[in-house]
């Protein structure tokens, strides 16, 4: 994950401690991935730990938000500078897609008798499209629908990225619900040896 | 509250014997004012026989079109070209504008159509293009105009004369992410001024806009979201 490389960017800005670092992370990401503090502080450690970061007493702290209890401060050092610019010019790769339990679901669904995928599409398609529209609703109401900071457009684009993973979605449950039905249509006529799912591609072909 | 727009167990057949197509199956739909519904389904699911229907351009086969409390089949062909006037407004996916008459004169044509004198119709397309927010583009002719500006224009010839029923056919298909966008606040911004608005798409991005978003599958509405507020789920037994 890249919260590593993010919280580093963030530090890049100026000192800051942990409740500060947690709070500018998710002005920017509306928190849509909330880190517990105690997340924050191990990452800091570690960080600190490869030499990217370094403590410095008591910088970055003008609001006594945590009652001066864990009050150390860090910085990115230059090490940490130069992670940061690496993670700009690195383009993050898709060789490892993350784990989709949908498409994981859908792919076991479909190999299974008596198993109604046409259903699981339809109820999945109208939670998806839920989402989609409380993701719309905070996009044209908010910080996000007027954006006046750069972390408001941040939190804008965020949702942006959201609006449209959640419409990929429901584009490729149309298309599976397409190439479902065509499949059933063009199946020939039940032969209780074969497999209990053919390749539809060669179906349809 | 009344629906402005209420479908009751409307069927729509093309053909006959065994070229029959039932474009709509027994689809019962209301718009509320104030809401805007979303039609989502792909290409022959019956999409745009039920916007035809809505707007009393074509006639169910069975069941019947109410618009703000009047049966469409009790009007005679003179009374059912008043009421699209003066109720319901279009928006389509190509514009539809009159190229040769300014943004003005568009939007002020179905108010002079209605009877209205000139200069009070221009007045009210003013308005509406103020509204829309180009009322400075008043004189200009449709292809001096981008194709954000002319949907805007057609909005405003859609609500001229505050019309309560805006149906909308892909009304975003044609322009870009960011123009789509702003067309959508604005029919939005007049649902959430009152009007009900239709509106189908194929994207579920700009169906997102919606507060209620209803899937059509072979003329039957398969699905519903949305449909939660509770003014929507006392919607059963009025017209």
């Amino acid at each position: 994950m890249s919260i590593r490389q993010a919280m580093l960017a963030i530090l890049e800005q100026g000192p800051m401690y942990g409740y500060q670092l947690r709070a500018e992370f998710e002005q920017r990401t509306g928190e849509t991935w909330p880190l517990n503090i105690g997340q924050v502080y191990t990452t800091l450690t570690r960080l600190e730990r490869d030499g990217l970061v370094e403590v410095v007493g008591h910088g970055g702290a003008d609001d006594q938000a945590d009652q001066g209890e864990r009050h150390v401060s860090y910085r990115a050092t230059e090490a940490g500078r130069s992670e940061v610019s690496e993670w700009f010019a690195t383009p993050v790769p898709r060789s490892q897609p993350p784990r989709d339990e949908l498409a994981i679901k859908l792919a076991i669904a479909v190999t299974i008798p008596g198993v109604d995928v046409a259903t699981i599409i339809q109820r999945q398609r109208s939670a998806t499209m839920a989402s989609l529209q409380d993701y719309t609703r905070l996009k044209r109401t908010g910080r996000a629908a007027t954006p006046e900071e750069p972390a408001d457009l941040a939190w804008s684009l965020v949702l942006d990225a959201l609006v449209f993973d959640a419409e990929a979605e429901v584009r490729w449950l149309d298309h599976c619900e397409a190439r479902l039905r065509r499949a059933a249509l063009d199946r020939p006529p039940v032969r209780r040896d074969a497999p209990a799912a053919a390749p539809s591609e060669e179906i349809v072909r | 509250m009344n629906a402005v727009l209420h479908l009751a167990s409307v069927s729509r057949v093309h053909g006959e014997g065994a070229t029959e197509v039932h474009a709509l199956r027994s689809v019962t739909f209301r718009a509320h004012p104030g809401e805007l519904v979303a039609v989502m389904g792909p290409s022959g699911s019956g999409k745009s026989t039920l916007l035809t229907l809505a707007g009393g351009l074509d006639a169910p086969t069975s069941g019947s079109v109410w618009i703000e409390g009047t049966d469409l089949a009790t009007l005679d062909n003179a009374g059912r070209a008043r009421m699209r006037r003066t109720s319901v407004g279009y928006v389509f996916q190509d514009f539809n504008l009159i190229p040769a008459l300014t943004a003005a004169e568009n939007v002020a044509l179905p108010r002079e159509l209605d009877g209205e004198k000139g200069r009070i119709a221009r007045r009210l397309a003013l308005t509406a293009l103020e509204e829309v927010g180009i009322v400075d583009l008043a004189d200009r002719f449709p292809d001096e105009m981008s194709g954000g500006q002319q949907q805007r224009v057609a909005i405003a010839r859609a609500i001229v004369g505050e019309r309560r029923l805006i149906l909308a056919d892909e009304p975003t298909g044609a322009l870009d992410t960011d123009t789509g966008e702003e067309i959508l606040r604005l029919l939005r911004a007049r649902c959430d001024a009152g009007a009900a608005g239709v509106m189908v798409t194929h994207e579920a991005r700009h169906a997102a806009w919606a507060d209620r978003v209803v899937f059509l599958r072979d003329g039957v509405v398969v699905d519903e979201t949305g449909a939660d507020e509770p003014e929507i789920l006392l919607a059963g037994d009025r017209a």
